[in-house]
């Protein structure tokens, strides 16, 4: 036998038909799953039994980081390193350093967003199993899958095969690794 | 009801009572399926480039070239060659970046204002109007960079160390505003792409389906190898609504410290407290008057009646009808507070406006701002279309000349009358503001021949048959 499946992907027509067989997979213990959807279809995290995503933390570390290097930027050039009197006005202040503090918490907070949402979401990657399926770009437009991996402890391919056939699953299909 | 409301015990005719469903406007018109979406969406960007397109194309070079004129002839003179000169140092060049920031502020509205308070309408329009954001931001930054005169130093906004070692002088409002700038563009660019990823992979799987590998690279490029993944969404949505969330204090403080530029100074006229938010409620009024200028067109040229329905363009007219409202009491009110506060100057600087050399301009400003989106009020005029798109026009004029009359009155007429003045724009300023509207429309133009005008994705999640209920049951 040639190297194993990366797993099965089975298609569903509809979006409550796929939220209903999201439930099943769920109940039934599966972890190394997904669903593929054109669209982010409301509530399928719950169905899917997904935590609330980490992405705010990572944003939450950029945006404090950003408005602590506004106000460090401004204190280190206007009082430490070159120190101007310019108008009679103190070298340092909050006050004045806010505006722009404030505009690099946001700078900050936006890159940090994106930038952990790709590393969570592991993109890019331009090459993966699901991409490589024939039907694929149905799944982009209106069609949506389930895929099981095989890596996962309960796969079993008869078993698996089973349970989304129950679930309501069409054209059940093995993906290459 | 396991809780029984007590009041609900006391007066037991308020448990039969049930709210009245509330009729709620149909956003994707004709029950129109998902690949239906997906079908017209990508057949702009992948049917043949129409003539019409070229003719405009080649028209928005050719005006373009005006503003590449205006600027190579100002880098090789001078700033010299424009009009201004003391007492009005700042003039169009201000005046035309404000403008056209103030432009691309409903963009961000849409985008993310509307997005926090679950406007499922904007999805329609979010995406053209945030394109409209980063290409105004374009034509914005063109005249303070080509205002410092020698380009080539621009970089001396930024705390870049340089061979001087001095760094800038934080406590300007100036300086506040190349942050508050640069950080919208940037976060506007960047918000605009994570929305486009998805789309960009149905493009990817379209143009490899249809053997165009070139294509399909580089949108698979960009499309970062997105497949649709519910995991990735999950992020994905979190991560949108976070950005959703920050740009919306972005919009607000961008024009806040751009009226800042103003408030900060002594000027009489430009000393007001009420600047902040009759600025951000200008710029949203003026964007939207250029959201409808864009769309009613795109939509009438191909035929996206369905998806931009005639419950977006009321909602189009009554944002306008309610900023530009806003805008018309920030006017009575700047005059009340120059009559209350009883400073002579504050006072002059009113009454010369309105009556003194630049009155033709503040008279222009009141029509097309203060009397202009009263017609909005009236369903008749939000229904006609031909009406809106004309009304919209006068919009985008009003806002240029509420720029201008703040700007230029206030400077020409400033504390000693020895020292007044009348300021006229140069032909090299004419030509650069001109040619401002060639560089969008040509921005604007490869947008929407490349890239998708509406985001798909929304759109297919705000039909009825996305909804997994079914509209019935709750889980």
């Amino acid at each position: 036998m040639s190297a194993q499946p990366y797993g099965l992907i089975a298609t569903f027509k509809t979006a409550p038909a796929l939220y209903h067989a999201a439930e099943a997979v769920r109940d039934a213990g599966y972890r190394h799953w997904d669903c593929i959807t054109p669209f982010p279809v409301h509530g399928l995290d719950k169905a899917m039994g997904l935590r609330r995503s980490i992405v705010p933390r990572i944003s939450l570390v950029g945006g404090i980081t950003g408005f602590c290097t506004g106000m460090s930027l401004i204190w280190w050039t206007g009082a430490v390193d070159y120190k101007l009197i310019v108008g009679g006005k103190p070298l340092f202040s909050p006050m004045f350093a806010f505006p722009v503090s404030y505009e690099l918490t946001i700078l900050f907070t936006a890159f940090a967003t994106i930038i952990g949402m790709f590393v969570l979401n592991g993109l890019p990657m331009h090459y993966h199993p699901v991409l490589k399926y024939d039907q694929i770009r149905r799944g982009m437009d209106d069609t949506f899958f389930i895929v099981i991996e095989a890596r996962d402890p309960r796969f079993n391919a008869a078993n698996t095969r089973a349970l989304l056939e129950q679930a309501g699953g069409e054209a059940i299909t093995e993906l290459e690794p | 009801m396991a809780h029984a409301d007590p009041k609900a015990a006391a007066h037991p005719i308020l448990q039969e009572v049930k709210p009245a469903a509330l009729p709620r406007a149909v956003l994707v018109e004709n029950d129109r399926s998902f690949s239906w979406i997906t079908e017209k969406i990508c057949g702009i960007i992948e049917g043949k480039t129409p003539t019409w397109w070229w003719v405009c194309f080649i028209l928005a070079c050719f005006v373009a070239s005006f503003t590449v004129a205006g600027i190579t002839y100002l880098v090789a003179t001078g700033v010299g060659v424009w009009g201004h000169a003391n007492p009005v140092n700042w003039a169009w060049d201000i005046v035309n970046f404000v403008f056209w920031i103030g432009i691309g502020h409903a963009g961000t509205l849409i985008s993310a204002i509307l997005c926090l308070l679950r406007q499922k309408w904007r999805t329609s329009i979010n995406r053209a109007a945030e394109a409209m954001t980063i290409f105004a931001v374009v034509c914005a930054a063109i005249f303070p960079v080509f205002h410092v005169g020698r380009v080539w130093f621009a970089w001396y906004l930024f705390p870049i160390p340089n061979s001087n070692a001095i760094w800038q002088n934080f406590r300007s409002p100036l300086e506040w505003d190349v942050f508050a700038v640069s950080t919208y563009g940037t976060v506007s660019v960047l918000f605009w792409y994570v929305g486009l990823i998805p789309d960009l992979a149905v493009l990817r799987d379209r143009f490899y389906a249809a053997g165009n590998k070139m294509r399909a690279t580089l949108y698979g490029l960009f499309a970062m190898g997105w497949r649709g993944s519910n995991r990735h969404w999950s992020n994905y949505e979190m991560a949108y609504l976070i950005l959703a969330g920050i740009s919306t204090p972005l919009v607000l403080s961008v024009h806040t410290i751009v009226s800042f530029d103003f408030a900060v100074s002594l000027l009489p006229g430009w000393h007001t407290t009420i600047f902040p938010p009759y600025f951000v409620a200008g710029a949203i009024f003026s964007g939207f008057g250029m959201v409808l200028t864009l769309m009613l067109p795109l939509r009438a040229v191909y035929g996206l009646q369905d998806l931009i329905t005639q419950y977006h363009i009321d909602c189009m007219c009554k944002i306008t009808l309610a900023t530009g409202t806003i805008v018309g009491y920030a006017y009575g009110m700047e005059f009340f507070i120059a009559w209350y506060g009883a400073n002579p100057y504050e006072g002059f600087a009113f009454v010369n406006r309105a009556f003194g050399h630049y009155a033709w301009a503040y008279w222009i400003m009141i029509s097309c701002n203060v009397i202009t989106p009263q017609f909005f009020w009236f369903k008749a005029v939000r229904e006609n279309t031909a009406l809106v798109w004309i009304l919209s026009i006068f919009v985008n004029v009003g806002m240029w000349f509420e720029r201008f009359v703040i700007i230029v009155t206030s400077l020409a007429r400033d504390f000693l009358p020895s020292s007044w003045g009348y300021y006229s724009p140069s032909i090299v300023e004419i030509f650069t503001f001109f040619g401002t509207f060639g560089v969008f429309s040509v921005l604007f133009l490869l947008f929407i021949r490349f890239l998708p005008v509406m985001p798909m994705a929304e759109l297919k999640a705000v039909t009825p048959q996305a909804d997994v209920h079914g509209g019935h049951a709750k889980h």
